[in-house]
């Protein structure tokens, strides 16, 4: 007879003499009861804990403007200093690390529309006293006067560095486009739609196909300009006008504009017909957008005093930022590590908030570092279950944007049930299909 | 004809191997059957379709590749001749001709005082817990022979359990279930849980589940002390509680020979069997929650599938057999009398639908001590037998899962090392109303649901028509259109449906007419008068 039986010396858990004890795995299943169950509940821990740890307001920068802050531009050449415009004509650079003010100027006697860094790290700024400003924060005291400045005949709203030559555009009711290499302080070509005539509200080169430019306007349109040939390609007519415009970074082709009727659209420049994604949950007009470095989230900023960040491909917002003494925000911008989001609001303060509210951005042990990867797979995994889904979506919201919410929802509704009313009296040859929601907002398009 | 051949895919080899390695991999590791990937329309979908699947596929072959690491080789007893019978060896044969430190590992306690003892081990096997009948609690590190506490009770004890780790145990006593602590002293008195017979813990939810006396099955959370329910079996007093290690359902025998299958979350049994002719006197479920076996009173030892819920094999016993376990390796112990006999192989013969498995594995007792319980001990070759003359611990080689896996249960874990898990089981306990007869239904798809919630919001979704439902149901005389038609009430209202019914009626009966007529024909004048 052949005996063997099972002996595990305990020498060979835990060797004599030593502290460090052996982790033996087996990955048999029926080693692992209810793997699915446990696998839930810890999926239902994590996002609770991600809910825990959301904080994401940060900080503001010094002590902010006197007045609202209404237009914010990134150096593109640096991870930290950023430069912001207020309403009393004051430009301030600031420095992300610190947080505190680098460089200051009384640069414009009226509100600023428009700021942006050329390549040499200048500063330009435009305002509605018809000037535009070439300034040199790196290099210069806050007294020193302009490098340059170039007068216009009518208030400016935007500008936009052109990515390889030293060109910028400037808009007003046209687009100016200057070369900064010339001293001369008349454009070098003017752009414009033929039949426009209404103020054009902000401008974007695209940063990969360079010679394309957007703009968008107050006569609600939304116009692509080609610089090699001098001329406007395209435009779109939306139901309301739009009041900013943002290129991807990632897929050149594809833009956002915010617009006046509470969402945020994205277009791809190639198929204007329908919108790509349409961005829903603001309660007011929405200000500004931007783009992440990486391309895949938006930031929006809305009158409505909160700042929503976006998945690309969703569309309901992944968060939304508020605090009691925001006031209608005008500028939101991701800083260029793609870490942190900035708000410039009418309160006139710079605020500085996480990208995602529950990161921490301390050094992190690989044993933390796994367990936050593990948790975000987890709560992917089961972000579908009813309980997950809710605790994630969940936020505190101010009581006007929640009622406004509401009120917005019934009268969408009500809307809706009208027109279903309408189709189910109409007799079947009158009847039209139903417009898809990403087409509604699309009024005309000219070629 | 040369082209068609040289568009041919060329399966390799290799590529056989590597899809037989996935095929086996799967067997042990797989977890079911796959999504489909072609089904999907979504682009998007299918794309993290595939990606799911391939990363599954991959932990698959990952884990089949980890075996390498398995360091431990499982017991066995084997004969050499044609006319050796492994249920023939005895206990000093085997301690003979295995290593000292596994001899050790059998030895017998001689308690005559307080018997019939019941016996417990804990979940990674380190420790014992001893109950005798009359009062005597004893827990003990069965393989350094030391003693952990012992206490003289002075009342009948009826059963105990350890809870989750070796700190605390619950004592089935005369009235309520206590909760003691490694030292003895007494914690708490469950004292909704009313002249308890039998116990069970369910350690991933922290439940203890006791039979009571007058047919209520109870459950206490012992993380919170809360009752989370008790439900009635409304079949006197139960005769046997065991839990289902899978699922954890708890399992509940009958005096008329019913077994019934209970979860928390609902007042009536989810299953109920009928398993014996007669008292069921034990149950005991396998670790993969695949098959019951089960003894009555009827002298018989049953062996039920309980996916399919259908007995498979029934063996006769010569006597009531009083306890039956279930090992990791799936060896069955069953004792009845003063006899233990230990059965391999009942599974896989139900499995492969083949014959009885004809005689046992092993054989034990028939020295006088009447069996009262077994357990085998998890992670070792050892069965606990507790009997009228005290407590009996032998080896059978072969039954112990040889690799444990630390993360979930360690026989060889320390202080630190036991806290850790009791934190970590704590986190991650699963709520009372997880507990289901499929555990792996939380986090699937409510599709059903879906479906409706889809069709609910289709605005161009056709109406219903009423007349559909009348038309193709009728299949007698009686047809829900006549039915219909000849419904009381409404009778003066003729609107659009009331036309259209009438009409289809009309239609129907002309038809009818028509074809008794060419039936007339078909038979001829001598046999027209059976057209029908």
């Amino acid at each position: 007879m052949k005996i063997k039986a099972l002996s595990r010396p305990t020498a060979s858990q835990q060797a004599p003499g030593s502290s460090t004890v052996r982790q033996a795995r087996n990955l048999d299943p029926s080693q692992h009861p209810f793997e699915r169950a446990r696998e839930y509940t810890r999926a239902l821990n994590a996002v609770k804990m991600e809910r825990m740890f959301a904080a994401p307001f940060l900080g503001q920068m010094g002590d902010g403007h006197v007045d609202g802050v209404y237009t914010m531009a990134k150096d593109p050449g640096s991870l930290e200093r950023f430069a912001s415009g207020s309403g009393d004509g004051v430009v301030k650079v600031w420095d992300l690390t610190t947080r505190e003010e680098v460089w200051n100027t009384q640069g414009h006697e009226n509100i600023i529309k428009g700021l942006c860094w050329t390549q040499e790290r200048k500063l330009l700024s435009c305002a509605s006293d018809k000037t535009i400003k070439l300034w040199d924060p790196y290099n210069s005291t806050p007294e020193a006067p302009p490098l340059a400045s170039y007068l216009g005949s009518s208030a400016f709203t935007g500008l936009s560095q052109h990515r390889s030559i030293p060109s910028f555009a400037a808009s007003s009711s046209v687009i100016s486009i200057y070369d900064l290499s010339r001293p001369s302080s008349t454009p070098s070509q003017t752009l414009h739609w033929p039949t426009s005539v209404d103020t054009i509200t902000s401008i974007a080169f695209n940063q990969t196909e360079t010679s394309i430019l957007a703009s968008t306007a107050i006569d609600r349109s939304i116009i692509m300009y080609d610089l090699r040939t001098s001329s406007p390609v395209q435009k779109l007519v939306l139901n309301l006008a739009s009041n900013a415009i943002a290129w991807n970074p990632m897929e050149a082709f594809n833009f956002a504009v915010a617009n006046e009727d509470h969402n945020a659209y994205i277009f791809d420049m190639r198929k204007m017909d329908r919108a790509l994604n349409v961005l829903k949950d603001h309660v007011a007009a929405v200000m500004d957008v931007e783009f992440s470095p990486t391309g895949e989230d938006l930031v929006t900023a809305s009158y409505d005093r909160t700042v929503r960040l976006w998945k690309r491909n969703r569309g309901h917002s992944r968060d939304i930022y508020h605090t009691k003494r925001m006031q209608r925000v005008f500028s939101a911008k991701f800083t260029p590590d793609n870490k942190y989001v900035l708000s410039g609001s009418d309160d006139g303060n710079v605020r500085l908030w996480r990208a995602n509210a529950s990161d921490r951005s301390g050094i992190q042990s690989a044993r933390q570092r796994t367990k936050l990867e593990y948790d975000q797979a987890l709560i992917k995994r089961y972000g579908h279950m009813p309980e997950i889904r809710r605790i994630k979506r969940q936020r505190h919201l101010p009581k006007p944007i929640k009622k406004a919410g509401e009120i917005k929802r019934e009268e969408l509704g009500a809307i809706k049930r009208r027109e279903e009313n309408v189709r189910k009296h109409t007799a079947k040859a009158n009847l039209k299909g139903r417009k898809s929601e990403r087409e509604k907002m699309i009024l005309a398009r000219e070629q | 004809m040369g082209d068609s051949t040289s568009k041919k895919i060329v399966v390799t080899a290799e590529d056989r191997a590597a899809k037989q390695r996935l095929i086996e991999a799967e067997k042990t590791y797989g977890r079911g059957k796959g999504n489909s990937i072609k089904s999907a329309r979504d682009k998007k979908l299918r794309g993290t379709l595939r990606e799911q699947e391939n990363r599954h596929k991959d932990a698959v072959l990952k884990a089949k590749d980890a075996e390498i690491l398995l360091e431990h080789d499982a017991g066995f007893l084997e004969p050499e001749g044609e006319l050796e019978r492994t249920y023939k060896v005895r206990q000093d044969e085997i301690k003979d001709s295995v290593g000292l430190e596994t001899a050790k590992k059998g030895f017998e306690l001689r308690l005559t005082d307080a018997g019939p003892y019941r016996a417990d081990y804990t979940r990674n096997g380190r420790n014992l817990l001893l109950a005798g009948r009359k009062g005597h609690v004893a827990t003990m590190d069965w393989r350094d022979g030391k003693l952990g506490c012992e206490l003289q009770l002075g009342e009948t004890v009826r059963d105990a359990r350890w809870l989750h780790n070796n700190q605390f145990f619950a004592v089935a006593q005369k009235k309520y279930v206590y909760i003691y602590d490694q030292n003895g002293v007494e914690l708490h008195c469950l004292k909704k849980h009313l002249e308890p017979l039998f116990l069970e813990f369910l350690p991933y939810h922290f439940l203890l589940t006791s039979a009571t006396m007058a047919g209520f099955i109870k459950y206490t959370d012992t993380s919170t002390g809360q009752l989370v329910n008790e439900l009635p079996t409304r079949l006197g007093r139960p005769t046997a509680l065991a839990q289902n290690s899978y699922n954890a359902i708890i399992h509940c025998g009958h005096q008329n020979g019913a077994v019934t299958l209970w979860s928390p979350n609902s007042q009536t049994p989810l299953v109920k069997a009928l398993v014996h002719r007669g008292p069921v006197r034990s149950i005991a479920m396998d670790r993969q929650g695949r098959y019951m076996v089960s003894t009555g009173q009827d002298q018989k030892m049953n062996i039920w599938d309980i996916r399919m819920f259908k007995e498979v094999h029934s063996y006769s016993c010569y006597q009531p057999g009083a306890s039956v376990s279930i090992s990791d390796r799936n060896l069955v112990a069953v004792g009845w009398g003063t006899q233990v006999s230990v059965w391999r192989g009942l599974f896989e013969a139900a499995q492969a639908d083949t014959a009885k498995v004809r005689s046992p594995y092993m054989a034990w007792g028939g020295d006088g001590q009447r069996i009262e319980n077994l357990r085998w001990c998890p992670f070792e070759d050892v069965l606990g037998v507790g009997h009228d003359q005290g407590f009996a611990s032998i080896i059978v080689p072969g039954a112990g899962e040889p690799n444990f896996d630390s993360l979930e249960a360690n026989p060889y874990e320390n202080v630190h090392q036991r806290q850790e898990a009791e934190v970590h089981s704590l986190l991650h306990k699963l709520k009372p109303d997880m507990i289901s007869l499929d555990p792996n239904v939380i986090g699937k798809l409510d599709t059903i649901r879906d479906q409706q919630v889809r069709e609910a919001r289709d605005l161009d979704k056709k109406p219903e028509d009423p007349l559909e439902k009348l038309k193709n149901r009728g299949r007698g005389r009686n047809s829900a259109l006549r039915n219909y038609l000849r419904k009381k009430g409404r009778t003066n209202v003729i609107d659009e449906k009331r036309l259209k019914a009438e009409a289809l009626h009309k239609e129907r009966m002309a038809r009818n007419k028509d074809r008794i007529r060419q039936e007339r024909q078909d038979l001829g004048p001598a046999l027209a008068r059976f057209a029908k």
